[in-house]
């Protein structure tokens, strides 16, 4: 394991660079579309609750690496030529912001109705009730929860590897045929990971038994 | 129009069915051991067996925190380093049985946590031993409050499948990627279909995971259940 670190410590570091690079980029973009369509969930028009409903369900329930083939291989055959990162990125910045929906939307709920009523009451608009009133509110509960997510998000985003997007799995197969050294080379992988992970986990951990 | 048509020739479909045939026995084997091991795990974890059960859930909370692709490709081109050589079915089944065991067990841990102590003192207090009350009164009720958490948990491994393509596991995402590798033409129908087969046994799932939910009144509890498990995906 040493000397995998040894002799490819710096391809490692890059591939941790990408897969850091492209998860807090799929989460920044996963974050606005997934609030967005939380709201649309909540909103009064029967319309657009339907739409987000079908959003949600439809990239909860296709496999990630079907989402991000697709953009891998359809969008550069028929539209545009882009990167297998951007690829990768696009998928899972899709897939994650249905989780992340479902994830706002429950906290948007859990925020006593009344609010919503009383905001009303006093003059405000829907907008104005949600964006002053409730997304405060709701943003305390779904902090742990998000947290989760983007722990989800950096696992996830290892299937990079499957469309060339250069991320720490990628490298790590790259390093694994170079080597000859399979199982030391995924062991620092995972270790790898773990730093990224691990903390984050244990961190929600204790913000969750704070705040409840 | 005709290339799209010809993308749906009963061959095609036929090979996309086989496909889907081994998706369906990788995710029943590996639902059935992780539910065998998960429920253990779960106990040992909550059991507090001295050292004993801190090792078991530090290793669990390695195992959650990797991606699966890393375990899929530890298990099939690591462990042949020591001399252990699965075949792809054996070795999808194994690493999705050992990364799903242990998202089981943290739910299973959950549920646990979520039954009142009042439950546990009284079976102690009616002169149950404690395994007794842990068999008899606690897992009865805790499985109950669980049950939509791991059927959402099965959901996730029903599509994580698809990422055992990358060993060359013959399921439904490698038939489709051989079809349309022959006939570009084919590229997005193929897509269509995957997305439509998966979509459809995952939504009916999810839909049997809201159905149990309302049917066994646990739509609070279960919640809760939910909300204690770290990390599910839902």
């Amino acid at each position: 394991m040493i000397s995998i670190f040894q002799n490819y410590g710096g391809t490692l570091l890059y591939g941790l660079g990408q897969t850091l690079l492209c998860s807090l980029i799929a989460l920044f973009f996963a974050l606005i579309i997934g609030s967005a369509f939380a709201i649309l969930e909540v909103f009064p028009n029967k319309f657009l609750r339907v739409i987000s409903r079908v959003y949600i369900e439809l990239f909860r329930n296709i496999p990630l690496l079907v989402i991000t083939m697709f953009f891998y291989v359809v969008i550069p055959m028929y539209v545009v030529e882009i990167s297998g990162f951007v690829s990768g990125t696009i998928g899972l910045t899709l897939y994650s912001s249905a989780f992340i929906a479902e994830t706002v939307r429950s906290g948007i709920q859990s925020v006593d109705p009344g609010q919503m009523e009383g905001a009303r009451a006093n003059g405000l608009s829907f907008w104005q009730a949600m964006r002053y009133i409730i997304l405060p509110q709701a943003f305390r509960y779904v902090i742990p929860p998000l947290g989760n997510q983007f722990i989800n998000l950096v696992k996830n985003s290892s299937v990079l590897a499957f469309v060339a997007g250069f991320d720490l799995m990628y490298q790590g197969n790259v390093i694994a045929s170079d080597s000859l050294q399979s199982m030391s080379t995924y062991l620092c992988v995972g270790v790898l990971y773990l730093i990224l992970t691990l903390p984050l986990s244990y961190y929600m951990r204790y913000l969750e038994k704070k705040l409840a | 129009m005709l290339t799209v048509l010809g993308a749906y020739s009963w061959i095609n479909i036929r090979f996309l069915l086989e496909g889907a045939w081994v998706t369906i026995l990788v995710s029943v084997c590996s639902i059935i051991l992780s539910y065998i091991f998960g429920i253990i795990l779960g106990i040992i974890r909550y059991v507090k067996i001295k050292y004993f059960s801190a090792i078991v859930g530090f290793i669990i909370d390695i195992i959650r925190n990797l991606p699966l692709i890393l375990i899929i490709f530890f298990t099939y081109f690591g462990l042949p380093n020591i001399g252990f050589k699965p075949d792809p079915i054996w070795a999808s089944v194994i690493a999705m049985a050992v990364f799903e065991s242990a998202m089981v067990a943290e739910i299973v841990r959950a549920g646990i946590v979520s039954i009142p102590v009042g439950q546990m003192e009284g079976a102690r207090s009616t002169g149950m031993s404690y395994w007794q009350a842990l068999r008899y009164i606690i897992l009865p009720q805790a499985i109950k409050n669980m049950i939509p958490a791991i059927v959402s948990q099965f959901i996730s491994l029903v599509k994580d499948t698809s990422l055992a393509t990358i060993i060359v596991l013959p399921d439904l995402m490698n038939h489709a990627q051989i079809i349309y590798g022959q006939n570009t033409n084919y590229t997005i129908p193929m897509f269509l279909a995957l997305a439509v087969m998966y979509f459809i046994v995952c939504y009916s799932l999810s839909l049997l995971s809201q159905y149990l939910d309302h049917r066994l009144g646990t739509a609070k509890k279960s919640g809760e259940v939910v909300e204690v498990v770290q990390g599910a995906e839902r």
